[in-house]
């Protein structure tokens, strides 16, 4: 296509735009919260995410030192010096030392107040306090400085996610409770949906048709209807709420996809290859294990990919079947529905759980994406 | 001995049969070619030898035991598919390794049996290769090598060759005919549709066609005395040219002739009753050459004519909608379009099908 | 001890589960060739036949078992319970639970809403998923700006709340607005920019929507208005249904046009925008547009890539436009694709719960089925009328049911 003669190059850059721009529009919400999880809950309060992106004008206040302890003579009066950024310098557009005129000086020059008290704030930040014994005692004199303030960062949200925080908003235990639920009930589903997949690819019995056409079906079933009924079937047989409910809920819940997927790829092999492995005496239970499960790999990955996705990211199934009312058993889903109950307006929480639930899926789709593509292309019913 | 028969075997799928009443016996050490045209069941038959069909109804026996319901690995036979179907995800070794790791072999012994196969088959240096690292002729001689390794009582090849290209094709049957040569005590099948494999491999040829056995036995029976008609056209390239005739008298000498004046005595038997009677006179293109003489067998228009500079391949003008005669000359010959040749062949490569198609030598 | 440790019981659950699944299989498998079927003796042939006939049902014990409890039967017994009530001990009541819901408000407000979901998410996802796998196909980054645009996939609908809950977050008037639609919304101010952005732009799209509305359902309609040639009597229903819903859209749309310009914009005010009735419908769906305009994408772009690239250069010789190419034969192939992504993506928006419940919980009039249904279960108890609305929800997914099951058997065939 793209060596087509006579083709124009301005539609390609119209292209090109045009894509950007959706890719920024998609990307826009993700990165907004990404952003805010690095910020301290004033900054997330004082300003949209997008303005701590670039150095903003801000109007801080600083105090001088301590006149009582630092003051040091000088001439006939006292004078006191020092630093009002300790650690992060910052570019000084104007200052003052009365909230009535905040801008009033630039930096470098000196502030006369009243009866010959002067202060003199430098570019650097660094002042000189003059003035008699009287003046220069209590608390040190306040500086209102408006600045240009390079973008802050910091970790400390994660760090009360993740560690410090109590109650509600640490997500330590959801974190370990979500991969409880989630590792045996992806890898469950694939042994057993493997197993029915080749039953139904490379097996001859009678209703194998019919069967399949029941799995195709049974992909659409919405999950709605089997809560109830399940909810009281686990109750009564002993199983109650918890983990060995929700696996085995997940786990047949993904079972019309897995064996769909899984039969739809196995059907493709070549049927000589398994052929040759009756012939050369394998049984069944071997031609799955040493050959179709190792042929099978992209498909059972693109799978257990999408069952991963699926469990992890579930808050309807771990509701019902798993979280009881002592909440011991929390997801993360489920604990950051509760935070936006609780804590709607803590911004720097909610945004710090939620990435923290969203990180492992991403991770996993940006380094899977391959397996989950092939998958969707396989799974969506033709 | 006998290592190998069919007895009335057949095949449906549901209301279809597509194999009829086989009953082949193959003694040991025989290399069995199935010819026929594609979808005739060589296929099938063959498939149900390996134990991959079901038989419909018949006796299958392998070295005098009944095994129509053994599974494939039981069954003594090893297999060859077209496709190669190498396990795409192990080495070559382990390739032909596998059906005896199943078997629950000791791994020295294992061991010497692929090097032996290996090193027979010049695979020595590529055993750590995955199949997808192969040539096709590599990948077939791994196929073969996983056959031999097994050490079957028959080995089973379907189409084996088709997947190479034509030099590779020539090369590797020349192999297998000198594998074959080095197992004289092993027999084997080998479905091909084509005739040069079939002829130059077989020691006895099943031709098959819509479900039956048309013929059996080696193949220069097979070109010099075709069994019908059929077999007469399908062994050999061009096919045999077969002429409208009638009987004018029999006895051991048949004599019969053709619309258009010629004439034949065939060396072959017929009975009074076959006087008079419309039959095929069949003569192969390459037994035609041309005469001057008025005592010709048949007179035909030259419509296309290739010369090929070792032969001469001349097509004459169809009669009746019938096949064009084509005649085979040796040599270069000047002849022109639209001229008309009179055509002669020696009695003896004379053929005589009856209405049916049946050969009178097999009546 | 386990029950203590969790991640210690998932681990000793995976080795179990995963050990039983295969000790299963290996131990029944064993036990049919050797104990029940052996392969030995005199009977060995038909032991071997009768195993095999066997095994097929052991390798599809587990999946079937778990098919049947946990998918099959529910439909049944939802059925069952929808036609009883709890309170009555399980009495038998008919159809009272489905009456009761028809008197609901919230009912036919979730089915409404549900219906305006049905029709904007899986078009606008389809429509952006197209025009992303399009656009992509043609640069060289294509493949990164897929992967971005296919990224909210992974993202959990809690997850995309939250998110979403950012953008669309309010602070008082006279406060740094944090959300980013406030942002823009007050950087507003009736002006010149304001009309075109606000009340122009959004005509256009609205007239341009109402025109392709308006298009397709004519497509349908004709057939039934050129009488002869629709054989398929069976289609009709759908016909008309499409041409009804057609009309319904316009009127929609046109309405709304309505409203852009007679209405007063509170200009300068910051909105709290997931309050304001009927608008807070469409900032939920947006969330789930962004999360499956990925999927449409990815679907979408492998089948632009199976066309024949001939076909393409054919209509480019013959002197067709991008658009044309595009439209008129890049499409009408890949309508069967279309029409795969259309169904799943109204699959899931049949279901959406975790949206609707994490930002709104069905307030403000934003309810739907699936969480209508969540409430009457969890929250009223009340599992009669909770059954009868996932009964609802069976039965509009039923068509795409039956649809399925028929192309599936048509290709196996
Ligand atoms: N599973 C099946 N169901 C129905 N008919 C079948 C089946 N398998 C094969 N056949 C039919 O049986 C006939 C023989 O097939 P077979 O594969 O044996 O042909 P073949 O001689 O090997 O042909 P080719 O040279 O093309 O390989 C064909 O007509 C085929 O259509
Ligand atoms: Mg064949």
């Amino acid at each position: 296509m793209a060596s087509i003669a006579g083709k124009k190059s301005g539609l390609t850059w119209a292209v090109q735009l045009s894509v950007a721009a959706l890719v920024l529009l998609w990307l826009f919400p993700t990165v907004g919260l990404f952003v805010s999880s690095f910020r301290s809950a004033d900054q997330i309060s004082s300003s949209g995410w997008w303005a701590a992106l670039f150095p903003s004008e801000q109007s801080e206040v600083y105090r001088t030192a301590d006149p009582d302890d630092t003051r040091v003579p000088d001439g006939d009066g006292f004078v006191v010096t020092g630093n009002i950024f300790e650690d992060a310098p910052r570019d000084i557009l104007s200052w003052g030392v009365s909230s009535r005129d905040i801008a009033a000086f630039r930096p470098g020059e000196t502030a006369d107040m009243k009866d010959g008290e002067q202060l003199t704030l430098q570019p650097d930040g660094s002042y000189e306090w003059r003035g008699s014994a009287d003046q220069l005692k209590g608390r040190g004199q306040r500086i209102f400085v408006t600045a240009t303030v390079p973008p802050e960062f910091s970790l400390s949200n994660y760090e009360t996610i993740l560690f410090s925080g109590s109650g509600q908003d640490n997500m330590a235990k959801a974190f370990f409770n979500t991969l409880t639920v989630t590792i045996p009930a992806t890898i469950i589903p694939i042994v057993i949906a493997a197993f029915a997949a080749y039953a139904l690819a490379w097996m001859e019995f009678p209703g194998r048709a019919l069967l399949i056409a029941a799995v195709v079906a049974l992909l659409v079933v919405p999950l709605q209807l089997a809560l109830i009924p399940l909810l009281r079937l686990h109750l009564e047989i002993g199983i109650g709420k918890g983990y060995l409910g929700v696996w085995l809920a997940h786990t047949a819940f993904g079972m019309p996809l897995a064996v769909y997927l899984l039969r739809n790829y196995m059907v493709g092999l070549p049927r000589d290859i398994i052929e040759n492995a009756k012939v050369d005496g394998a049984t069944d239970f071997q031609i799955f294990t040493r050959i179709i499960l190792p042929l099978s790999f992209p498909a059972l990955a693109s799978f257990a990919i999408f069952q991963f996705l699926w469990t992890w990211n579930d808050l309807l199934v771990a509701k019902v079947f798993l979280i009881d009312s002592t909440g011991s058993t929390t997801v993360m889903t489920n604990q950051i529905v509760e935070l936006l109950g609780t804590r709607g307006g803590n911004w720097e929480i909610l945004a710090t759980a939620a990435f923290v639930s969203i990180a492992v899926p991403l991770l996993v789709f940006f380094s899977l994406q391959r397996f989950l593509v092939r998958g969707l292309l396989a799974g969506s019913v033709k | 001995m006998t290592s190998l028969s069919l007895k009335n075997v057949s095949k449906s799928y549901g209301a279809v049969e597509v194999l009829r009443d086989i009953d082949l016996e193959i003694e040991e050490g025989e290399l069995i070619v199935f010819v026929g045209p594609s979808g005739c069941g060589k296929s099938t038959l063959l498939r149900m030898i390996a134990g991959l069909e079901t038989i419909t109804s018949g006796d299958l026996e392998i070295d005098g035991a009944v095994v129509n319901d053994y599974p494939p690995a039981q069954r003594g036979i090893a297999m060859v598919f077209q496709s190669y179907a190498l396990y795409p995800h192990m080495t070559v070794y382990d390739n032909m390794a596998f059906a005896l790791k199943l078997a629950g072999k000791p791994k020295d012994e294992i061991e010497r049996a692929v090097r032996d196969a290996a090193a027979t088959l010049q695979l020595d240096h590529l055993l750590d290769r995955l199949p997808k690292a192969l040539s096709g002729g590599q990948r077939q001689r791994v196929a073969i090598g996983r056959a031999i390794v097994r050490d079957p009582k028959v080995f089973l090849f379907d189409e084996p060759l088709s997947n190479l290209d034509a030099a590779l094709r020539v090369a590797t049957r020349i192999e297998i005919a000198q594998l074959k040569e080095s197992m004289p005590g092993s027999t084997m099948i080998y479905v091909t549709h084509d005739q040069v494999e079939a002829m130059t491999l077989a020691s006895r040829i099943v031709v098959l066609h819509g479900g039956n056995v048309e013929q059996f036995g080696p193949p220069l029976e097979l070109y010099e005395r075709p069994a019908n008609t059929f077999v007469a056209q399908f062994i050999g390239s061009p096919a045999m040219n077969l002429i409208d005739a009638t009987v004018a008298s029999a006895g051991q000498v048949t004599t019969v002739t053709m619309a258009d004046g010629g004439h034949a005595d065939a060396p072959i038997g017929s009975s009074e009753s076959d006087i008079g009677s419309a039959i095929k006179l069949g003569v192969r293109p390459e037994d035609l050459s041309v005469t001057d003489s008025d005592d010709y067998l048949v007179k035909a228009t030259v419509e296309i004519v290739e010369a090929l500079g070792e032969t001469t391949v001349v097509y004459f003008k169809s009669q009746n909608g019938r096949d064009p005669m084509i005649a085979k000359l040796p040599g270069i010959h000047k002849i022109e379009r639209g001229s008309e040749l009179r055509l002669i062949a020696s009695p003896e490569k004379l053929h005589l099908f009856d209405e049916s198609g049946r050969s009178f030598l097999y009546r | 001890m386990f029950t203590e440790n969790p991640a210690l019981l998932g681990f000793v659950t995976i080795v179990i589960g995963v050990g039983a699944c295969l000790g299963y299989f290996y131990l029944s498998n064993l036990v049919l060739d050797t104990v029940i079927f052996p392969a030995k003796g005199s009977k060995a042939g038909r032991n071997i036949n009768r195993a095999n006939m066997v095994r097929p049902w052991l390798f599809l014990f587990p999946a079937l078992f778990a098919l049947t409890v946990y998918l099959a039967y529910p439909v049944f017994e939802t059925l069952r319970l929808s036609l009883t009530d709890r309170s009555l001990d399980g009495a038998f009541v008919g159809m009272d639970n489905y009456r009761q819901m028809m008197n609901e408000a919230k009912f036919w407000e979730a089915v409404r809403n549900n219906m305006l979901w049905l029709i904007v998410v899986p078009a606008v996802s389809t429509a952006f998923g197209l025009l992303a796998a399009q656009l992509t196909d043609r640069i060289r980054w294509g493949n990164l700006a897929k992967s971005l645009i296919f990224m909210p996939m992974a993202i959990s609908f809690v997850g995309a709340s939250v998110i979403f809950k950012l953008i669309y977050d309010t602070r008082p008037a006279d406060q740094n607005q944090i959300g980013v639609l406030n942002a823009v919304w007050l950087s507003f101010d009736g002006g010149l920019g304001s009309v075109l952005a606000l009340q122009v732009l959004p005509s256009v799209l609205l007239l341009a929507f109402a025109g392709v509305v308006a298009y397709v359902a004519w497509l349908f309609v004709r057939d039934i208005v050129a009488s002869g040639r629709d054989r398929s009597l069976w289609l009709m229903p759908l016909r008309l249904l499409v041409g009804v819903g057609g009309l319904w859209l316009i009127w929609v749309s046109l309405s709304g046009l309505g409203g852009l310009w007679f209405s007063e914009f509170p200009y300068g005010e910051p909105q709290t925008w997931l309050t304001v009735p009927m608008w807070n419908n469409f900032f939920l769906m947006i969330v789930l547009i962004w999360i499956q305009t990925g999927f449409a994408m990815v679907i979408l772009s492998a089948a632009l890539r199976g066309i024949p690239e001939e076909t393409v250069e054919a209509a480019i010789v013959d002197g067709a436009n991008p658009f044309q190419i595009f439209f008129k034969i890049k499409v009408p192939q890949i309508m069967g694709t279309i029409v795969v992504v259309w169904t799943t993506i109204t699959l899931t928006v049949l279901k959406v719960f975790d949206i609707v419940f994490a930002m709104t919980n069905g307030q403000w009039e934003t309810q739907v089925l699936a969480n209508y249904m969540y409430d009457k279960l969890f929250r009223a108890n009340d599992w009669g009328v909770g059954s009868a609305s996932a009964i609802i929800i069976m039965l509009l997914v039923t068509p795409i049911l039956i649809w399925n099951v028929y192309n599936a058997r048509k290709e196996m065939r």
